[in-house]
Order: C-alpha cells, then sequence, then structure tokens
C-alpha cells in the first residue's frame, strides 16, 4: 500500500516537471521578446533592462530555465504587470471562490448523478431510464457557456429570481474568516448573508455541474448494472433478503468504487469548466482571473496561473488513484 | 428491447450527424444570405415569428445586420474544419505515438508515456487556452491547440491493442521472417484496434466542436467576422435582453451537433462491442 503510494508519488514529479517546462517554454516560443512581452508595449528601456537581468533573459535557455525552478521553490510566481501584486498573492486571494464553487457544483453533481444512476439502473430500460439518460448525454454535450446566459437570461432577467453575478450583493456585511463567504456566514450564524451568497452560487454551481452531473449518472449507472448482475446478488436475493438490502448494503457500495474515482476526476474537471463559468458569472476566482490574464496578454500571471492549476490537477488525481487503491486493495497489488 | 433503444439512438445520432455534414458542404447553396455582409439598416431584427419579423430573415439579424440563419449554416461549416483537422492531428500523431510505444516498449514507451501524462495533466481546455493564448489568438492555432490535447485518447486506444498483439504468435511469426516493423504494425495489428479507433474518433468530433466553440466564446479561437457559434454566443453577450435570439440559436446549433455526434459514437460503441457499454 505504501509502496503503491510512493510509486504513484514518484511518477508525479517528473509529471509536474515536464508541466513547468512546457509552461516555461511558452513564454520563449512566442513571437515576439520576452521581455517586451512581460512588461507591454509602454515599458521603458530601463524597466526592459532590469526584467532582462532579473530573469537572465540573456542567458541560455537551460539556464534561464534553473533559475525558473529556483524561483519557483522560493514560491515566486512572479508579479503581474497591471498591478505589480505578487501572483501568488493574486492566487491566494482568488482560491477560496472558485473552490467554493467547485466545491458546490461537485455536490450537486454527485447528489443527482448517482441518484439518478442509481434509480436508472434499478428500473432499467423504464421510461425513467430512457429519459434520464438521455438527459446525460444532453448535458455532456451541453456548451456551459450558453447554459450559463440562458440561466441568467431567464432566472435573472426574465424572472428577477436570482442575482446577475458577483458573490455577494453589496449591501451585505459579512465577517470574513474563511473567504468562502457561504461557509463564513455559517460560522458566524449571519443567515440574512448565508441567503445572499447561496442565492449568488446557485446558478453558477448548477451551470458548472451539468457536465459532471451527467458523467457522473452514467457512470453510477454502468456500475450499479455491473455490480447487479453479478452473482453475490442472485444469492442475497435467494436468500431473501428485501430489495432495499440488496441493492444499497451490497450492490451500491462496491458500485461505488468506480463511481468515487469518477467523481474525483471530475473535481480536476471543475477547476478547469471554472474558467467559462466564473467569466459569465463574474465570479471572481482563479478561473474569471486567468481569462482576464489572457484577455490582457498579462504573461506572468498566464504562466503562474497555469502552473497553479495544473499542479492543483495532478495532485488531485494522486489522492484519488491513491484513495482508489485503498478502497480497491486490487490494485496495489500489481 | 434494449437493442431498439441503441438502434434508435445510433440512427438518430446519425441522422443529426449527416444532416450537420451535409449543411457545411452545401453551405453556399443552403445560406439565404452572406454570411459576413452586414447590413446597418436590418440591424437586430427578430426572428420571422415575431410580429416586426420577416421571411427575409428567417431567425432575424444580429446587431450588424447579418443574417444570423445563414452564419449558422456557414458556422456549421467552421465547426466541420476544425473538428477534421484537430481529430486528424490527434488520430494521426496519437497513432504514431501510440504504436511506437507500445511495439517498441522499453524507454521509449515511458518517455511517450510521460509526455502523455504531461499533456493530460492539464484540466479541460487549459492547455489549449495556454497554447493559443501565448501563440495568438486563430482558428488555426486553436484547432492546433485543440488536437495536441486529444493525442493521449488515441496514443492510449493504438498503445494498448499494440500492447495485446505483440504477444500473439502471428506477430512473431511476422517478424521472424523478416518483416519490417512498420507494415508488421499497419498491416497486422492497427486493424485489430479499427473498432475502439472509430468510436473515439466520433466521440472527439463532439468535443471538438465544443472546445472550439468554448474557445471562440473566449475570443481565442476564431476571430470575426468568420462565423463560428461559440463566437457569435460571444458576441450576443451584450444584447442578451434586448435580442435573446442572437444567443439563443446559436448555442441550440452546438448543443445538437455534439449530440449527434455523442449519440452516434454511444451508438457504434454498442454496436462494436457490447461489453465497452460505457
Amino acid at each position: 500500500m505504501l509502496a503503491y503510494a510512493i510509486r504513484r508519488i514518484l511518477i508525479m514529479i517528473p509529471t509536474l516537471l515536464g508541466v513547468s517546462v512546457i509552461v516555461f517554454l511558452m513564454l520563449h516560443l512566442t513571437p515576439g521578446d520576452p521581455a517586451e512581452l512581460l512588461l507591454g508595449e509602454r515599458a521603458t528601456d530601463k524597466a526592459l533592462q532590469e526584467i532582462r537581468e532579473h530573469l537572465g533573459l540573456n542567458e541560455p535557455l537551460y539556464i534561464q530555465y534553473g533559475m525558473f525552478l529556483k524561483r519557483l521553490m522560493k514560491g515566486d510566481l512572479g508579479e503581474t504587470i497591471w498591478t505589480r501584486q505578487k501572483v501568488w498573492v493574486e492566487v491566494k486571494q482568488r482560491f477560496p471562490a472558485t473552490i467554493e464553487l467547485a466545491v458546490a457544483a461537485l455536490f450537486i453533481a454527485c447528489f443527482f448523478g448517482v441518484t439518478f444512476g442509481i434509480i436508472s439502473a434499478t428500473k432499467q430500460y423504464s421510461i425513467f431510464d430512457y429519459v434520464s439518460m438521455l438527459g446525460a448525454l444532453t448535458g455532456v454535450s451541453m456548451p456551459i457557456f450558453w447554459l450559463g446566459l440562458v440561466f441568467m437570461l431567464i432566472f435573472s432577467l426574465n424572472l428577477g429570481w436570482l442575482p446577475l453575478s458577483g458573490r455577494l450583493s453589496v449591501d451585505v456585511d459579512l465577517h470574513i474568516i474563511t473567504h468562502i463567504y457561504t461557509l463564513d456566514a455559517l460560522l458566524t450564524r449571519n443567515w440574512a448573508a448565508l441567503k445572499d451568497a447561496a442565492w449568488h452560487l446557485i446558478m453558477p454551481a448548477i451551470t458548472l455541474s451539468t457536465i459532471p452531473m451527467a458523467i457522473v449518472a452514467r457512470m453510477t449507472r454502468s456500475a450499479m448494472l455491473e455490480v447487479l448482475r453479478q452473482d453475490y446478488i442472485k444469492t442475497a436475493k435467494a436468500k431473501g433478503l428485501s430489495q432495499f438490502k440488496v441493492v444499497y448494503k451490497h450492490g451500491l457500495r462496491n458500485a461505488l468504487i468506480p463511481v468515487i474515482t469518477t467523481i474525483g476526476l471530475q473535481f480536476g474537471v471543475t477547476l478547469g469548466g471554472a474558467i467559462l463559468t466564473e467569466s459569465i458569472f463574474a465570479w471572481p476566482g482563479v478561473g474569471k482571473w486567468m481569462y482576464d490574464a489572457v484577455m490582457q496578454r498579462d504573461y506572468m500571471v498566464i504562466q503562474g496561473g497555469t502552473l497553479f492549476i495544473a499542479s492543483l490537477f495532478i495532485l488531485i488525481n494522486l489522492c484519488v488513484d491513491i484513495l482508489y487503491a485503498v478502497i480497491n486493495p486490487r490494485i496495489s497489488v500489481q | 428491447m434494449s437493442q431498439l433503444w441503441r438502434n434508435k439512438t445510433a440512427m438518430a445520432g446519425m441522422f443529426i450527424v449527416s444532416f450537420f455534414i451535409v449543411t457545411a458542404i452545401f453551405a453556399p447553396l443552403l445560406s439565404p444570405h452572406d454570411p459576413v455582409e452586414t447590413s446597418l439598416y436590418d440591424q437586430l431584427k427578430p426572428p420571422m415569428w415575431h410580429e416586426n419579423g420577416s421571411s427575409q430573415n428567417i431567425l432575424g439579424t444580429d446587431d450588424l445586420g447579418r443574417d444570423i440563419l445563414s452564419r449558422l449554416i456557414y458556422g456549421a461549416r467552421v465547426s466541420l474544419v476544425v473538428s477534421v483537422f484537430s481529430v486528424g492531428l490527434a488520430f494521426a500523431m496519437g497513432t504514431l505515438f501510440g504504436s511506437v510505444a507500445g511495439y517498441y516498449k522499453g524507454k521509449l514507451d515511458s518517455v511517450i508515456m510521460r509526455i502523455m501524462d504531461i499533456i493530460l495533466a492539464f484540466p479541460y481546455l487549459l492547455l489549449a487556452i495556454v497554447v493559443v493564448a501565448y501563440l495568438g489568438p486563430s482558428l488555426q492555432n486553436a484547432m492546433m491547440a485543440i488536437g495536441i490535447t486529444y493525442i493521449p485518447r488515441f496514443a492510449r486506444i493504438v498503445r494498448g491493442s499494440v500492447l495485446e498483439e505483440c504477444g500473439k504468435d502471428y506477430v512473431t511469426a511476422a517478424r521472424s521472417i523478416g518483416a519490417r516493423d512498420f507494415r508488421i504494425i499497419f498491416l497486422a495489428i492497427l486493424p485489430n484496434c479499427l473498432g475502439p479507433l472509430i468510436v473515439q474518433t466520433t466521440l472527439s468530433f463532439a468535443s471538438a466542436i465544443l472546445d472550439a466553440a468554448a474557445l471562440s466564446f473566449l475570443g481565442l479561437g476564431a476571430q470575426p467576422p468568420t462565423p463560428e457559434w461559440g463566437a457569435m454566443i460571444a458576441r450576443s453577450r451584450a444584447l442578451i435582453l434586448r435580442a435573446s435570439w442572437v444567443m439563443t440559436f446559436p448555442g441550440i446549433a452546438i448543443l445538437l451537433a455534439v449530440l449527434g455526434f455523442n449519440l452516434f459514437g454511444d451508438g457504434l460503441r454498442d454496436a462494436l462491442d457490447p461489453r465497452l457499454r460505457d
């Protein structure tokens, strides 16, 4: 078990290095002078000189890469052009928003996905099965940036039920602890703020949850079908156990194994999909920040943000792998 | 009963896919207007069934007076081209990498699989966004970026199949009579993984259309005035209240096209090997 975990971690390291190489190389593959790209067109010659020295842009590539890695070790991801803030500081500021959105989306996806998947499996080929699987297929085919706009049109602009963008209304007072507004509202028992924050969270979260929900539903259904075909289920039924006990106690536990890994992987997907959702709903998270950086050609931020998101994704996948090995001991023996 | 379900959905998928391809190919013949011709007199005309609409512009016009239906039809062409190129790129490179990795094994295998892992280390669109952000926003760069992200899917399939076949006798026999490696790979091994490859290609078409639309929505793919469904949606954001039709129809187009390919791909998968279902 431990050996398996160590092996997975060792494999992770060259992948992380590879990602850093790609991110590092991208700046140099871009047409144009790297110093000018980083500082913008209106930079003074003095500033260009400074950054060339600071980043060693005149040195050969492999030396630059070494300096790049050393800076990463110190946690220096550079500074943005626009506010001269440290990239790492900005990431820390925006990350809680993205986490709140991703967790909410994942929760919705799991809850409805697993439920629909189970019901579909137990009532295979029924109307419910067809409708929910068609719905799942539609969900997987859905352009979520469009879906978000449609939701906005219906629920904000036409019906006025939900707020259009942002995380909190201007006139709401909230004592901030974790920067996850719903959590903070809960912790400070500020029910008005909780309602407001949740109200702002609903549309983006549902939009983001669409694809994971569909994938989880399909996965759950097929896993359950696979399990329910097994002999031990027949034994349980023959023993006279109730349908409930057969499905939930014996079947579900085993079916959930691949489902849990799917859910874990979807967490990474929601991080990526957050870029689209956050930019539509003006949700001030890492996704929107990356989107703004791409629009403004802020290469330092693009570099830092990409490294951060990719590393997080790799880490999540590693945890999912290890979790899977814990739940399913057969894997770690390979 | 289950056979009927599978066949029906695959048929529906095939119908939608054919419709999409025909529309894309015959765009100039089917389109009532020029998709990029602006007309300031006809700005923001609603679809035909509204009181202010006319049969001149069945689905209305956008803020520059361009006919939406025509842009949708030409948009199908753009989406088709993008998906063919990116999936084609991924298919070619993926097959190459996968077969080399599976056949020669050893260090080459490790290196290639490491590269695949690195590509897979970027969640969803991030790699494509980064590549296009650095190389400059254009449809060609978007095609290339999306293609690169899909390489691992194909490489995995081919590598798995090659590894499996390598142990079999006919491969050993071919080697022993001195057949060249390439010949063995292409003529003997690849035909065996053709099924999963076709399924993956179809499903990748679906994702490619979606990803290209997403990139264009972010301003990183098709540039104006190219009629691309995602770019049309991006433009419509400012008009969402005044002219919701500008936003609705491109989205439906994307949804239908992607759904069609997904249905078809799923149906193919079930037809080629029922055991592979999900």
